[in-house]
């Protein structure tokens, strides 16, 4: 029987669900914060500090203020695409979180959601249509400049998936395996084992595919505010605006964890051998899921980092690095990594 | 009614029902809409004969690509019903025969098919696995290598067709210098 559904399995997984899909939120919420004293930091300012201790109620009262806020869709629009768009860029951005481990397996209960045997290439076919809500609310604005964006975050997505999906095959032709949870355990152990020491090249090609992914800066050609004004989203307003940032941001953390789990071990930290000896089972899940988060938030902070030291590329230079430099490099990437396991077998 | 008789009957209403919005619709972002969403109706076709490779390759490189790249170019050239230009009814009915062959070509094919596959012992339960990742890519690397790398020759030699069509005129004329 393939298909085989019983109640309790479906409730553990809508259980799963519910706290993945609010812990995402509620860390795409904070990054927001983040965000904000990030940049106030770095540019000596205070940043929000009047919600709450240290700003803290900041993101609520945005959120507040965006339902809030009054409702347009342009005359002339395509009203069904106009609200598809945000809609579409929201799921899409939520939906890669299915199938990442996020700790060890306590007991019989594994926390993930799907550990499907092709589990990368979900990742991938997930970001490969990702692009859709962009370009939908875009065109369906029925302004010059979100039009123009639209194309700009298509041929941006497209262009870099390539080097993207290369770099991924070089490490795939290294784990052998395409479930996420299988990449993970292989690099359980010390720090030797994961993958970034594996395949550093890869890392490095993977990371800056996902700036050009995120749509953020220095790749954010698509809301490059002093040539298109606001981008796909000059058109939007109140909740509709907030989905497209706020889908931002969730794709933001997700591929964080994404980075974490393929290069950086996910869940595993050294010493996990003898943690899980000594600590009772829940506790010890528990500590792997922080330990991936730590992990996580440490690449959404890189993001931001990043985002406020470099200047925003010029469109050209952006399709040059991606066509020109990143694909070949992924392609001698590839062959190194295939001639280095070749000789392995032969010894 | 078995499980998976539900979401077959499902998908396959949704992957008709796609279908035909592609060909009636008036607008033609929809109909690339609709397509896309047929793409995904026959992936779920895919994942329920368990070749889930399969499923996610064509979500990949058709919903993600080259749809991405047909959307592109109807948003650029802003196609609607009044600058749609109206064929004479010759062209409609070569292209009602002309479609008639080839449906006739495929039912024909398929049944060619269906008899062998119930001719040979090939049951469902030893073609699960065929969709498989591992034991696609032993097949593919094994017994079909030789169709495998001339498919890619192919596709070499359309890209090259392309980047030649691109070329504006005198850049042909400084690389044949």
């Amino acid at each position: 029987m393939l298909l085989a559904i019983t109640l309790s399995l479906i409730l553990e997984k809508l259980i799963l669900i519910s706290v993945i899909l609010g812990g995402s939120l509620g860390i795409a919420m904070y990054s927001t914060w983040a965000e904000r004293k990030v940049a106030a930091i770095m540019q000596d300012r205070r940043g929000p500090n009047r919600a709450g201790p240290f700003g803290l109620l900041q993101p609520m009262a945005d959120g507040l203020k965006l339902f809030m806020k009054e409702e347009i869709i342009p005359t002339f629009s395509n009203k069904f695409l106009f609200i598809l768009g945000p809609s579409l860029a929201m799921v899409m951005a939520l939906l890669t979180s299915a199938v990442i481990p996020w700790g060890p397996a306590f007991g019989d209960m594994q926390l993930q959601v799907a550990d499907i045997n092709i589990g990368m290439l979900f990742i991938f076919g997930v970001l490969s249509v990702g692009v859709y809500g962009i370009m939908l609310g875009a065109w369906a604005s029925n302004n010059k400049y979100s039009l123009l964006s639209g194309v700009r975050a298509a041929s941006q997505a497209i262009s870099y998936e390539l080097a993207m999906g290369l770099s991924l095959i070089a490490l795939l032709m290294v784990t052998e395996t395409l479930s996420v949870r299988e990449i993970v355990d292989q690099q359980s152990g010390s720090i030797l084992n994961w993958n970034i020491v594996r395949q550093p090249l890869g890392f490095i090609i993977f990371l800056v595919c996902s700036f050009a992914e995120l749509n953020r800066a220095p790749f954010d050609m698509a809301e490059c505010e002093s040539e298109l004004i606001g981008g796909y989203h000059t058109e939007f307003s109140s909740m509709k605006l907030g989905f497209f940032l706020f889908a931002e941001y969730i794709n933001m953390f997700i591929t964080s964890v994404i980075l974490a789990c393929l290069f950086f071990g996910g869940y595993n930290f050294p010493g996990m051998d003898w943690v899980g000896a000594n600590v009772p089972p829940l506790v010890f899940s528990l500590i792997g899921v922080v330990v991936l988060l730590t992990k996580a938030i440490g690449f959404i902070l890189f993001f931001m980092f990043v985002r406020w030291t470099l200047p925003r590329f010029r469109y050209d230079q952006l399709m040059n690095l991606g066509w020109k430099k990143l694909i070949p490099l992924a392609l001698a990437n590839m062959l190194i990594t295939g001639a280095i396991i070749l000789y392995n077998m032969n010894n | 009614m078995s499980l998976e008789m539900i979401f077959f009957i499902g998908l396959s209403a949704l992957t008709l029902g796609s279908a035909i919005g592609v060909i009636l619709s008036r607008n033609s972002v929809y109909s690339v809409l609709f397509l896309i969403l047929t793409f995904f109706a026959i992936s779920g076709h895919y994942i329920l004969m368990n070749a889930q490779f399969l499923a996610i390759v064509n979500i990949i490189v058709y919903a993600g690509a080259i749809m991405v790249l047909f959307l592109f170019v109807i948003m650029l050239m802003n196609l609607n019903k009044d600058t749609e230009p109206q064929k004479s009814s010759l062209i409609q009915l070569a292209g009602v025969i002309s479609g008639g062959c080839l449906l006739l070509l495929v039912v024909m094919a398929f049944r060619q098919a269906g008899l062998e596959i119930s001719g040979s012992n090939a049951t469902t339960s030893g073609a699960s696995n065929i969709g498989l990742i591992k034991v696609l890519g032993k097949k593919l690397f094994t017994d079909y290598i030789f169709p495998f790398e001339i498919s890619s020759v192919l596709f070499l030699s359309a890209m090259i067709g392309t980047v030649v069509l691109g070329k504006k005129d005198d850049d042909i004329a400084v690389v044949a210098d």
